[in-house]
């Protein structure tokens, strides 16, 4: 299971790289790994506002369609155009090339609901059990 | 949940396993896109034990067989097999199924795992006393080959007497000193085949088709999308005793020149037309129509998604529905689920039309 130290990330199996006021989003190895073959993504408008935890984004799978939620509040400032016709990049490179979208985050202190990557691989290690 | 004899070698091959009904299957090994482009490009190997077989010692018609199937059974050859349907008497399918003709009065019968009881109990009860009717599902294997290639590599193994197994036939063959049944059947719309073969042999067969390079494994999962494709029906989803066979699109299944439980209605149902048809449906987008979706025509809900999936061949959303509307080919449909809306067209079906599946 790939988890880059360097993330944060949500129970959800999202994931947020921070750059500044800038946090790039995408969905983990877990959750790609979980869902198989992706086929579809519908992703949000640029300048739409994102809230914590609501929903963001659509991932689809040959067999399930699944919800993604926004890690941080904050206003979209790209999304990942690519996914719409290769959503295989997500399976291909989880963290790189697959993700979904950058955003302007509004709140620092909201980084602390998330987890850093040795809880976060507690965390998933703990929903094989 | 029960398990098919080859559960520890999925597992050794590092497969997703799900539960299917009572069992728990492989749903794909390196992922469905891979296994259905390797199926539709090459050949694959299924796990299907988990179906129903029954053999039966019954006359045709004196036992009661013909009447409580579709198909006609009197007219088969020997080393024939034939796809129908069991009806209840208001016409719903209790189940589809293949019957087999070894002999004038051998058959085996080819059900769905869900439904071995339930038609088991209505075969015991409608057959005359003096027929020998064996739920051998727990004993028998099933592997299906299926594939362009599924040939050349059953020819390595069984030798050349394959090549004379034309479509919907079947031939014994042995296997390690085992008698095994290979018909040339399958559920994706390619060349292939369905080996039934006794349990303590499979393992070896499905061990000895993988060493050829060619053969690989392949899960439930794109034999969903696969039949799907393919516009074949699945028990339980496409078909159920709430449906006819004339609204599933299946008529040519149904052999009215003969008696058969339920004929009466459909008869009827065919005079009046039937109220609701199985449609095809194809999306212009990736976005994929999923079971139990409603189904709209301007506005208005017509009916739900009974299949619906990704295509891997054709790279956009595609489905099936019972429509309780009339409609034409072409016709816009918008498929709906809370917030998502996906446009569709009817499509005649099958979705992918040109496969190897009458090849040689």
């Amino acid at each position: 299971m790939n988890i880059p130290k360097s993330l944060l990330y949500t129970k959800d199996h999202e994931w947020a790289r921070i750059e500044g006021k800038i946090a790039y989003v995408g969905i983990t190895d877990y959750a790609q790994h979980a869902l198989g073959d992706i086929t579809f993504v519908q992703l949000p408008k640029i300048g739409e506002e994102l809230k914590q935890a609501s929903f963001c984004a659509t991932v689809e799978s040959v067999k399930a369609a699944s919800d993604v939620y926004a890690p941080l509040s904050g206003k979209v400032l790209s999304v990942n155009a690519q996914l719409l016709t290769n959503p295989e990049l997500i399976n291909q490179s989880a963290y790189e090339k697959g993700y979904l979208l950058s955003m302007e985050f509004s709140l620092d202190a909201e980084k602390t609901k998330l987890m850093d990557a040795v809880s976060y691989q507690v965390y998933v290690e703990g929903l094989a059990k | 949940m029960l398990k098919t004899p080859l559960y520890a070698t999925h597992l050794a091959l590092k497969a997703k396993i799900a539960p299917f009904g009572d069992w728990l299957m492989p749903i794909q090994y390196q992922g469905i896109l891979a296994e259905h482009a390797h199926t539709r490009q090459a050949v694959s190997i299924f796990d299907i034990c988990h179906m129903g077989e029954f053999m039966l010692q019954a006359d045709p018609v004196l036992s009661g067989l013909d009447r409580l199937v579709t198909q006609n059974i009197v007219t088969m050859p020997f080393g024939a097999c034939r796809y129908g349907f069991m009806l209840n008497e208001q016409g719903g399918v209790l189940d589809d199924l293949i019957i087999y003709r070894i002999s004038r009065t051998s058959w085996m019968l080819v059900v769905n795992a869900a439904t071995v009881a339930r038609d088991f109990e209505h075969l015991k009860n409608n057959l005359s006393e003096d027929c020998f009717l064996d739920n051998v599902s727990d004993k028998m294997s099933k592997l299906d080959l299926q594939g362009p290639q599924s040939l050349e590599v059953l020819n390595n193994i069984f030798g050349k007497a394959v090549d004379k197994l034309h479509y919907y036939s079947f031939s014994e063959f042995v296997f390690q000193g085992e008698s095994c049944i290979i018909s040339r059947t399958g559920y994706t719309g390619e060349l292939g085949y369905e080996i039934y073969i006794a349990n303590d042999y499979v393992g070896s067969l499905w061990e000895l088709l993988l060493k050829d390079q060619r053969v690989q494994p392949a899960g439930l999962g794109c034999r969903d999308t696969l039949r799907l494709e393919m516009s074949y029906p699945l028990y339980g989803q496409d078909l159920d005793i709430y449906h006819t066979p004339l609204a599933a699109g299946l008529e040519k299944f149904v052999d009215f020149s003969k008696d058969f439980i339920g004929k009466q209605i459909l008869l009827e149902e065919q005079e009046r037309g039937p109220k609701e048809r199985l449609v095809c449906f194809q999306a212009e987008s990736r976005r994929s129509p999923r079971h139990g979706f409603v189904i709209l025509a301007k506005g208005r809900q017509v009916g739900l998604v009974t299949s619906g999936s990704f295509s891997p061949s054709l790279g956009v959303g595609i489905g099936m529905g019972y429509l309780r509307s009339d409609y034409d080919i072409g016709m816009p449909l918008t498929i709906k689920e809370a917030a998502v809306e996906i446009p569709v067209k009817i499509i005649k079906k099958p979705f992918v039309k040109k496969t190897s599946l009458l090849n040689f």
